[in-house]
This record gives C-alpha cells, sequence and structure tokens, in this order.
C-alpha cells in the first residue's frame, strides 16, 4: 500500500539524535537508507510517516490510530512516537518505560521519537511537569492496546486460548512451552497494526485494553540510565544549536538600545566593510543582519550604526525603585478575595498581630545556551529546527505569523539548553522563520548574551503584605494575605501576535493579557483567612524587555517565599517550633480524594526526620558565649508547600558569616512525595536540580535596569548559582507515604517544579534561625545581608 | 581570509578565515565540531571551553590565530574506543539535565584533574567556579568528579599491592 518513505537527512538525523548511537547505526542500516522504517516491503514507521513528505503537505498524524504511536520492527524491536518533548528531566526515560511495561517489551529494544509535528501525536510538547501526570496515560494506554491486539494474533496463530498465553520481552507463548512461541515481529514486525483508537482528544487516546495495575509493572520504578546521557556527554549530539545546512546563512537581531525607542534609519554603509554581507532586514523596530558567515554577522550587529528615538516617556521605574512602584501602582485588576471565616472579627480578638511585608524582584530564564533556531523555507515550506518545548505551538504560531498554510510548516525537535516555561526559544523560531523566507534562504538566528538576559521573558515581580493572628495559645487563627505581580501583558506561548518581532514589527494582540497574581496554596487549618491579589502594569507594555512570561512553577517560589516565611514569623511570635507548628496546623485539616493532608504530615516528618531536626522555637539564642565569638553563625529553616498532587517539605541549613554577609547553604534535605515514581533516580536528579534552580533564585538572581534599559546583561551584572554556592550534602527522600507507604496506588504527579517552590522560604528561614534576622526580598547577596546584620547589631 | 592549520584531536585541518575569528567559530562551522558550545562570548560561562596543549581555555574569545598547540575537544577525550573516565563518571553519576552545559563542566574537570590528580572538595569548587550550569547540576558534577578521583585512587592502591 504505502512506499517506503524517504525523508530529508536532516530531519532524519534530528529524529534519531536521541536513539543511543549503536543502535542509530544499526537503524540507519538496516533501513538501507535514511527512512525511518525498516526492511524493503515494509510500512512507514507510522501513518504521519506516509503521510509527511519531503515537500509537504505536513498533516496531523493521526492520535487514534496506534501505528501513529507504536512501531514493531522486524528485529523484534519497537519505536514510540510521542508528542513531547524533554528538557533534560528525563522525561523521554520515562516515557520509554511506562510503555514497555504496558507493551511487555525489554527498555533495550525499543526507542522513542519525540515532538516532531509532523512524525509524532500532538501532545502540546512540554509545560507544566505534567509529562507523567497527564501525557504518560495515553502513551501507556495506547502500548497496552497494542498488546492486547498482539496477544490476539498470537491466539489464532498458536492455536492457543487467550488465557493460556504468556508475555515475555516481545515474545508471546503458551504457558511455559517454549517450543509453542512467537515473536512480535513474527506477528506484525514490519507491517501496520491498522487499529483505530477512540478519544475525544489526545490525552483521552485509549484502545480496548486497560493499563495494568501498580503491583505488575516492572520497569516502571527501575533506576533506568537516561538514554540521552551519553551522546551528550561523548559529544556526538547534534543538538539544535549544531543544526547547519547547506546554502545556510548566519543572522544576528541588533535590539533597540533603549527600551521603547523608535527606528528612525539605518547607515547601511556603516558595515559595506563586512565581507559575506548578504542583508540588513528591518521592518518596524525589527532589525537583524545577515552574513555568509557567523562571526562576521556578529560584527556586523555590532557595527551597523542605527538611529533610535527615545521614547516619550520612561518606560519603568528602575530597579532600586520598583517595589514602591508598584504598591503605589492602581491595580490592572484584582482577584474578588477567597475568604474563609470572618477574618476582620478574628484579627480584632486576636491577642496578638503580627505583619510582614516582601518583595521579589524580576528574575529571568537566562538559559546557558541563548535562544537559537534555524529555518530552512525550501520548496515553499518552512521546517524549524528548534528546541522549543512547544513544538507544536510553535508549529501554529509561525503559520498564523507568516500567513502560510499550516500544512506547509513543521518543526523538528531537537535538544536544547534548559526550557523552564516561555522562554526566548518561541522568539527566535518565529525570527528565524521570518528571515528565512525574506532570504529565501536557510537561516540561522542566535541570540547573543546580552539579548538573553535582557531580553528573555521574566518571573513576574511580587510584593506581599501578610498579617497574621494568634490567639493566647499562640495559635494562628486569622491570615491575611495581599499580593501583587507585575505581570500585565503576560505573554503566552508561541503566540504570533505577542513573540517579540510581532511587537517590534507592530503587530499587537487585541487586547493586553490580564496577567496572573497569585495566592499560596494552603492545606493550613487556619479558621479565618482573607487572600487577595492584584495585577500591576509598568508603564511600557509593548516592545519592552520586562516582558513576562511563565518561569518554572511561574508563580509558586514567589508565593511561597512570602508565605511560608510568614508562617515561620508566626511560629517565632508564638516560639513554638516551626516544624511542630506546620504540623498542628496540617493535622487540623481535612482530608482529600489525593489524601493530601496525610501525605503532607508524612513529608514534613520525613524531612525533619531525615535532617534530625532538634524541635525548639527560631531563633537560636544569640550571644551565648560560642556564638558571640563566631564569625559564622549556623541555624536550619524549613519550608513546606504542594503543587497539584505534589507534596514537598525542604530543610535548609546555612551557615552565615557575620563579617561578609555571605550565605552558604550547606545542607538541603527535601521530603518528596509526587505518588507513582518511575524513575527514582531520574526524579532525584530532577528535585535536586529544582531546588539549586531556586537557591539561585535566593541568593542570586535579579533582574536589574535603570529608567531607560535593563542593565543585566551577562553572568557579571547578572550573578547565578556557581559551583562554590553548592551544598555539602542534599538529601532527596522520596517519601510516597500515606496512604500506603512505599509503593502506593496513586497516580504519579509532576516532579519538575514542585521542589523548586519552597527553597527560598527555607533558606530565608534557616538565616533568621541562625541571626535573628528576616531577610524579606531575595536575593540574599552578600552586600544585603550585611547590611542587614550590622542594622540588627549582629 | 587566510589560511589557518589547526591540530585538533589529532588530525590536521585547514580553514580559511578571517585571522581574528574566535576558535569557537572555526571549530563548530568549518571544523563541524559539536563538543564546545557558545555560551556567553565573554569568557564568563565556560559552555565554548576546549584544551590547547591539556589547558582549559574559552575558545569564544581566543582568536583561532592564536593558537599553536595540540587542540582537544569533547569529542577527542575518548581514546581508542573509551570514554574518557570523567565522561563515564558523568554517566554512572547521571549527571546532567539538559546537559548544555557539560561540554564546560567536562572539559573544565579534565584540565583541573591533569593539574590536580587528587584534588579536595575545595579545589574541586574553585577549579570549577568558572563553568556555569543553569540546570544547576553542580552537585552531581562534584560527584562526579570525586568518583573519578576515588577510582583512580583505588586503581592506584590495587597496583601498588
Ligand atoms: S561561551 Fe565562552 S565562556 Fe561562555
Ligand atoms: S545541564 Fe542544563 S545548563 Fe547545565
Amino acid at each position: 500500500m504505502s512506499a517506503t518513505f524517504e525523508f530529508p537527512k536532516a530531519v532524519v538525523e534530528a529524529a534519531l539524535q536521541t536513539v543511543n548511537p549503536t543502535s542509530r547505526r544499526d537503524f540507519l542500516k538496516s533501513s538501507g537508507a535514511l527512512v525511518l522504517s525498516v526492511g524493503v516491503n515494509s510500512f512507514p514507521a507510522s501513518k504521519a510517516f506516509a503521510q509527511a513528505g519531503g515537500t509537504g503537505p505536513y498533516p496531523d498524524p493521526d492520535f487514534r490510530q496506534l501505528d501513529t504511536w507504536i512501531v514493531i520492527h522486524p528485529d523484534n524491536t519497537a519505536t514510540f512516537f510521542v508528542g513531547k518533548t524533554d528538557g533534560g528531566q528525563g522525561t523521554g526515560t520515562a516515557f520509554r518505560q511506562l510503555m514497555c511495561d504496558e507493551l511487555d517489551i525489554a527498555y533495550a529494544d525499543t526507542r522513542l521519537v519525540m515532538g516532531h509535528t509532523d512524525i509524532t501525536p500532538d501532545q502540546g510538547g512540554s509545560g507544566g511537569s505534567d509529562a507523567i501526570e497527564r501525557d504518560g496515560w495515553p502513551m501507556r494506554r495506547v502500548a497496552a492496546e497494542a498488546r492486547r491486539v498482539l496477544l490476539e494474533l498470537a491466539a489464532e496463530r498458536l492455536d492457543a486460548p487467550l488465557a493460556a498465553l504468556e508475555v515475555r520481552d516481545a515474545t508471546i507463548s503458551v504457558g511455559s512451552d517454549s517450543t509453542r512461541s512467537i515473536t512480535y515481529a513474527q506477528l506484525i514486525g514490519g507491517q501496520r497494526f491498522d487499529v483505530a483508537l477512540t478519544g475525544s482528544d489526545v490525552n483521552a487516546t485509549r484502545g480496548l485494553a486497560d493499563i495494568k495495575p501498580v503491583d505488575a509493572l516492572r520497569v516502571v520504578g527501575q533506576s533506568v540510565q537516561r538514554y540521552d546521557i551519553p551522546p551528550k556527554v561523548d559529544g556526538s549530539l547534534t543538538w539544535a544549536v549544531d543544526m547547519r545546512l547547506p546554502g545556510m546563512v548566519h543572522a544576528r537581531n541588533v535590539r533597540p538600545p533603549l527600551a521603547g525607542a523608535t527606528l528612525r534609519g539605518i547607515d547601511a554603509a556603516s558595515i559595506a566593510d563586512i565581507p559575506g554581507l548578504v542583508k540588513v532586514v528591518s521592518r518596524g523596530n525589527y532589525v537583524a543582519v545577515v552574513c555568509e558567515r557567523e562571526e562576521h554577522a556578529m560584527r556586523a550587529a555590532r557595527q551597523l550604526q542605527v538611529d533610535w528615538a527615545p521614547p516619550p516617556q520612561a518606560p519603568f521605574p528602575a530597579s532600586a525603585a520598583l517595589f514602591d512602584y508598584m504598591r503605589g501602582a492602581t491595580p490592572t485588576s484584582s482577584s474578588e478575595p477567597i475568604r474563609r471565616g470572618n477574618p476582620e472579627a478574628a484579627f480584632e480578638t486576636a491577642h496578638r498581630v503580627i505583619e510582614a511585608e516582601y518583595a521579589v524582584p524580576f528574575q529571568g530564564h537566562t538559559a546557558i545556551g541563548p535562544a537559537h533556531a534555524l529555518a530552512d523555507p525550501s520548496e515553499g515550506q518552512m521546517t524549524i529546527y528548534s528546541n522549543d518545548m512547544k513544538t507544536y505551538g510553535l508549529r501554529n504560531g509561525v503559520a498564523k505569523f507568516l500567513d502560510m498554510p499550516r500544512e506547509r510548516v513543521r518543526v523538528v525537535y531537537m535538544d536544547g539548553p534548559q526550557v523552564y516555561g516561555r522562554t526566548a526559544a518561541d522568539d527566535v523560531g518565529f525570527e528565524a522563520a521570518f528571515l528565512a523566507r525574506e532570504l529565501g534562504r536557510p537561516v540561522r538566528v542566535q541570540w547573543m548574551r546580552d539579548e538573553e538576559t535582557a531580553w528573555d521573558t521574566k518571573g513576574p515581580a511580587y510584593t506581599f503584605k501578610l498579617r497574621g493572628g494568634l490567639d493566647t495559645e499562640g495559635r494562628v487563627i486569622a491570615l491575611d494575605y495581599d499580593a501583587r505581580a507585575a505581570d500585565y501583558n503576560h505573554l503566552w506561548y508561541n503566540d504570533p501576535d505577542t513573540v517579540l518581532i510581532a511587537q517590534l514589527m507592530g503587530r499587537r494582540s487585541a487586547a493586553p493579557f490580564a496577567g496572573f497574581a497569585s495566592a499560596p496554596a494552603v492545606l493550613y487549618a487556619v479558621p479565618h483567612q482573607r487572600m487577595a491579589t492584584h495585577v500591576v502594569r509598568l508603564p511600557l507594555i509593548w516592545e519592552t524587555p520586562l516582558r513576562t512570561g511563565n518561569l518554572r512553577d511561574p508563580n509558586g517560589p514567589q508565593v511561597t517565599f512570602a508565605f511560608e516565611s510568614f508562617i515561620d514569623e508566626l511560629a517565632a511570635g508564638a516560639q513554638v517550633d516551626p516544624v511542630q507548628l506546620r504540623l498542628d496546623m496540617l493535622a487540623a485539616s481535612p482530608e482529600d480524594d489525593r489524601f493530601l493532608r496525610a501525605r503532607s504530615l508524612a513529608a514534613v516528618r520525613a524531612a525533619a526526620a531525615a535532617y534530625g531536626w532538634d524541635p525548639r522555637p527560631s531563633p537560636q539564642l544569640r550571644n551565648t558565649k560560642s556564638r558571640a565569638a563566631d564569625p559564622i553563625l549556623t541555624g536550619r529553616g524549613i519550608a513546606y508547600t504542594y503543587r497539584i498532587g505534589t507534596v514537598v517539605a525542604t530543610i535548609a541549613e546555612v551557615e552565615v558569616d557575620r563579617r561578609t554577609g555571605r550565605v552558604w547553604v550547606k545542607r538541603l534535605v527535601c521530603a518528596h512525595d509526587c505518588g507513582l515514581v518511575v524513575n527514582p533516580e531520574g526524579l532525584r536528579n530532577t528535585v535536586e536540580c529544582g531546588m539549586l534552580h531556586a537557591l539561585s533564585r535566593a541568593l542570586w538572581e535579579e533582574v536589574q535596569f535603570d529608567t531607560e534599559k535593563v542593565t543585566s546583561v551577562d553572568w557579571l551584572t547578572h550573578p547565578s548559582l556557581r559551583h562554590s554556592d553548592t551544598p555539602a550534602s542534599i538529601e532527596v527522600v522520596i517519601v510516597n507515604g500515606d496512604p500506603n507507604p512505599g509503593r502506593p496506588d496513586l497516580p504519579p504527579y509532576g516532579a519538575g517544579e514542585a521542589s523548586h517552590k519552597p527553597v527560598i522560604a527555607a533558606v530565608a528561614n534557616a538565616v533568621y534561625d541562625a541571626t535573628g534576622v528576616r531577610l524579606r526580598r531575595p536575593p540574599f547577596r552578600k552586600e544585603r545581608v550585611l547590611a542587614a546584620l550590622q542594622a540588627a547589631a549582629v | 581570509m587566510s589560511l589557518l592549520t589547526l591540530r585538533v584531536n589529532g588530525a590536521t585541518h585547514e580553514a580559511d578565515v578571517d585571522p581574528a575569528t574566535p576558535l569557537l567559530y572555526v571549530l563548530r562551522n568549518d571544523l563541524g565540531l559539536r563538543g564546545p558550545r557558545f555560551g556567553c562570548g565573554l569568557a564568563q560561562c565556560g559552555t565554548c571551553t576546549v584544551l590547547v596543549d591539556g589547558a582549559a581555555i574559552r575558545s569564544c574569545v581566543v582568536p583561532a590565530a592564536q593558537i599553536s598547540g595540540e587542540i582537544t575537544t569533547l569529542e577527542g577525550l575518548a581514546k581508542n574506543g573509551e570514554l574518557d573516565p570523567l565522561q563515564q563518571a558523568w554517566i554512572d553519576e547521571q549527571v546532567p539535565q539538559c546537559g548544555y552545559c557539560h561540554n564546560g563542566q567536562i572539559m573544565n574537570a579534565r584540565a583541573l584533574l591533569d593539574r590536580n590528580p587528587n584534588p579536595t572538595d575545595a579545589e574541586i569548587r574553585q577549579g570549577m567556579e568558572g563553568a556555569l550550569c543553569r540546570c544547576m547540576t553542580y552537585y552531581r558534577v562534584q560527584a562526579a568528579i570525586k568518583r573519578v578521583v576515588r577510582e583512580a585512587q583505588a586503581r592506584a592502591e590495587a597496583s601498588a599491592e
């Protein structure tokens, strides 16, 4: 029926990047050509392959076809196709584990292709830590369905009842009779399943088969090594940043030097001496230079004389004045406050009322590798090679932006630097596609360091006011939370009306997005509560480098910092142990269907036990003899939170150098419960790094600006965590405790972001414990800490 | 443009480039290497690190024409089909997240251990200070380096017995 289909070499190589090198070679060899299928009379690797051509059109792979998801090869191996991406958290490995268990095939005999818009079913790419939590389900169900179909075929071929069949490593036998067995390859290798699936959307995809119970999973729960690591450490991987095509040219953007500036003119003669200059492209306030060679494009971008008119009014206050500005601004929107009980009356009767204000600055993604993409406009189509975590969205957005039919655009997913949310990988994909069409040649766009640090999307700055009321017993009876986020015109993913190039060209969405301001996730039993949130705007909302977008657990670190710091302040006010206060408030809360209460109690207890927490109020007694003389003060702090169904309790131990103000987090303990664990080691790594990423935000990160431009432009002006800041010890306790210790039949919950949330608070609480000084505004760089210590005469 | 001769990973290459071109771009665009990567272009992050006669240099800022020694890149660390012990330790300790910075981590670690095969924890921190990671894999990077040191010591002790 369908002939073997040849893909462009670059696409196939990109698709096979993460397959391990040996099998990749065999794979290519056995196919006899650069074909993503195996054997001479074989079928395309999926229905998508059959339809997808080098020249398009590129339809959407049909998620309701089993062949879209799984191919069994004649050598009794399988390839899985999923519409996800892996930013380095090992989700690709986890997907394989999930699918292997349902299909009953050895992990080593499988490979996985991810995130190619014309090859893999649209699962939206990545985001929200829902890779395993949401998108793992259809993968498991389709793999289970493939196994069911194979068993039926085997029953017929072996002439045995279904109930008598056993499956092991892609081989089906009648009982344990090895003379009566047949492999998956013998049944269907190199052929199509031709089995229709059902489901109203991709997340609901299923066949007739049910997935296995947790107890029957074998590959799930094992620390299988990540398949993407060897090619990443031996230098054999081709990353998105490495893609090169014949006839390709290099582009660099020239950004307005002042936020909100307007282009008046370009002196093209200023770069006439640059060899291999292809073109200066400008449209509205978007300017780029294109050269045959990369180093010349960089030189041209530096050398080009551009006349910019400054904006009529200051685009934003200076970063030093930001919080005052935010507190005084009229909100663009305010939520209806969440209320419980009668907080006003409770504050009236409170024995003691404690108040505190907190603030968190803008913090950036600032990937280690600045944004990059390559776009190929050959044959009236557009192929974009990108590490964008939402490749499908990039495809749709670019098609709209360029006014091209969707089926002429495809995105080939390749590995790249961190993608913890809405990054400039979105913006650069559009730029590459636009320039490729302008030039009619493949164009590679690479952002420079200053561009990445200054112009990448930011997590919103926040200010907070908290009040708490204690009764005579030291119990928390009332809470009032009021937060403001500078998040107006928050950017969504791959939106053709708000990506940076669209903004600079003067394209606008109909209305700016209202933005988010979050209330904390509170399980604590506090009878009287009021939670209010507001969004405020800075003067300039378009073409501004202070663009906000999702950054790892978009509001969690800010909100949890303020809230869990304040809980600590209440504990100190009540002179009770901060762990005990949290346990008391959790114990008094009602249970829910995710067992959050029981699991929260278990996580807080597990963290305290692993740390060796000795119960006492904070801060430690100052000016005991030994402490008075010691230049280093030590303390510990806890913070607890949950994110959807994932529960996390984190304890930080700090050393504060009272001479310099330096804070070193010496030890981190994290008790983490995300339900079913697919890959414990992969989980540990992700949790560790999520914590250290937040530690960087606690100690170092702040986007700074004057009233004209962002002044954080490199690693000197925008410091980040370094080797010397690394804790001496990090312990991750995988709890999975109540209600079913050890191997809960809980579903898996996300693990990419939860551990990131509580760290800033845990550090601030530990510094308080050590010094008696409360830090209410990160980052806790040494100058700020020293000033606070000196002000308190510590 | 002028013809440059570079010795990289044991082979000799010629490239016809502007001599001021930073080495990074010649390695990547003319010689097709993929280990060293662009991160900052300012000698601040280490992702572009290569070894020149064993010393770690930031190829993003050094003009290609100034290099006269033997260049080793990440691709050239493996010897006779065997991964460098650091590369192996990186796999054993499952170090990377995205992995983009790990050329810099591994090449800096190689130079560090070549200088000082038995570094203390403090010396590891100090020696690796310039290699940034935005996924924050530092803890595992340090664990992998310590593993290599430990295994080398164990081998030395075994052969001394
Ligand atoms: S790219 Fe060379 S040090 Fe950052
Ligand atoms: S592993 Fe992603 S930057 Fe280091």
